[in-house]
């Protein structure tokens, strides 16, 4: 069981979002008592996801959770887009595919940067991507 | 008949004019030392008139007609100009509540005998009105935001200094975060003064940059060949141990590039290359050839 125990919600609409974004997860992810390494693989997964969300759908919010289970406590991070969607979600997850004329790494190395991975996609709707961080995952 | 609180309004121009710079010259949010006497009563009249000169019963009741355009782009450039100025938020947004309350108590004034068709038309001039604060807020951050932006250009333009740390050796720290039109700044005053110099090393230090994603990584490797290009070797210094981790989970490949966790193994490398060698004065060197 997961329990949600704070919130937060970013509006992200432009490049210099980003920066706002990252600093808003690291302020939480300090408050959970994070290590520094699982910090910057959370934030690196994050900043993958931000610039997906603002490159192929114009921007879209993010909800930045404190989730607990257990004696477990991590951040969650949902984003939501209402862009062009993903008409295959296999194909983008693997290595090196790339529809714009970036590395291809975002979304699979975003998945391993992370505990938990989750995405869903509508061809013309939108994309939401939800990843969970846990403080000691 | 129903009331029509737009004529009683301007018929009652001048006073009310009167009233609302009172209003202003009495707030103690008024900033003489931002704007004059003299300009405050101009922009005040400008906005003044060309508000009754629109306000039609018809568009009483719809705040967010398009009548009220040209009421709209006289405020947004009021609130543009007193954001650059340096107005804070309150006072630009005094300056349309003031009128506001202006407007409703000249009106309590003029029409005693109905207080239920007066209260209707007033909660409707209310919304007219609470529209167009929003507004000037709206614009109001809008050119704050512009200041911020340019702030940000001109960071970005400072941040990247390429320094000559030696005879045919350049160091180039960047702090913060790469993006495309930085990466683009830096790209250009490395290659631009690996010409200057005519030097074959180059070091990137990434110390200062918090988190490297696959936009980053992109970012270094387009750089790195692109000084290879130029004829001139490309070290990637200051690679932190979390940094370096996180590169492996994402799959970057950075194995055809010389990476060092610090700037200073980096320069050690960089003298090598260059068959430098770095000792204490007056010791003698066994292995010189």
């Amino acid at each position: 069981m997961i329990i949600s125990l704070s919130k937060d919600v970013v509006i992200i609409q432009r490049e210099q979002d980003v920066v706002l974004f990252r600093n808003r997860v690291k302020e939480f992810a300090t408050k959970i008592k994070m290590g520094l390494v699982n910090q910057t693989k959370l934030i690196t997964a994050a900043s993958e996801l931000v610039r997906n969300m603002i490159r192929y759908a114009e921007g879209g919010d993010i909800s930045i959770e404190v989730v607990s289970k257990g004696r477990e406590n991590g951040i969650r991070l949902t984003f939501k887009d209402t862009g062009p969607g993903i008409a295959d979600i296999q194909l983008a997850m693997k290595d090196g595919y790339s529809t714009g004329k970036s590395l291809g790494l975002g979304l699979p190395g975003a998945k391993r940067l992370v505990n938990d991975f989750n995405i869903t996609s509508e061809v013309n709707k939108g994309t939401v991507v939800t990843i969970i961080k846990w403080a000691n995952g | 008949m129903a009331l029509d609180i737009t004529k009683i309004l301007k018929s009652k121009k001048k006073s009310l004019f009167e009233d609302w710079m009172k209003n202003q010259l009495s707030n103690e949010g008024l900033r003489e030392d931002l704007v004059s006497n003299e300009d405050l009563r101009a922009q005040s009249e400008e906005l003044i008139n060309i508000l009754l000169q629109t306000l039609t019963p018809e568009n009483l009741s719809d705040p967010s007609s398009a009548s009220f355009d040209p009421v709209l782009e006289i405020l947004s450039g009021i609130a543009i100009v007193r954001a650059q100025q340096g107005f804070s938020p309150r006072e630009t947004g005094l300056f349309v509540i003031s009128l506001k309350e202006a407007l409703l108590a000249r009106l309590q004034e003029e029409v005693k005998d109905n207080p239920i068709a007066i209260f209707e038309e007033s909660l409707k001039l209310n919304r007219v009105m609470d529209h167009f604060i929003i507004n000037s807020f709206e614009t109001f951050i809008k050119g704050r935001e512009e200041v911020i932006l340019r702030q940000t250009d001109e960071i970005a333009e400072i941040s990247t200094p390429v320094i000559r740390i030696w005879d045919g050796i350049l160091a180039l720290p960047i702090i913060g975060t790469l993006d495309s039109s930085r990466t683009q700044i830096i790209m250009e005053s490395l290659l631009n003064e690996i010409v200057a110099t005519g030097s074959s090393i180059t070091i990137l230090d990434i110390s200062g940059v918090p988190a490297v994603d696959s936009l980053v990584a992109q970012h270094l490797i387009k750089t790195v060949s692109a000084t290879r290009l130029m004829g001139a070797e490309c070290i990637i210094s200051g690679i932190r141990p979390e940094i370096a981790q996180t590169i492996v989970h994402l799959g970057i490949e950075l194995t055809n590039i010389v990476t060092k966790a610090t700037l200073a193994s980096a320069l050690r490398y960089a003298f090598q290359t260059l068959n430098l060698q770095v000792r204490k004065a007056g010791t003698q060197n066994a292995t010189n050839q």
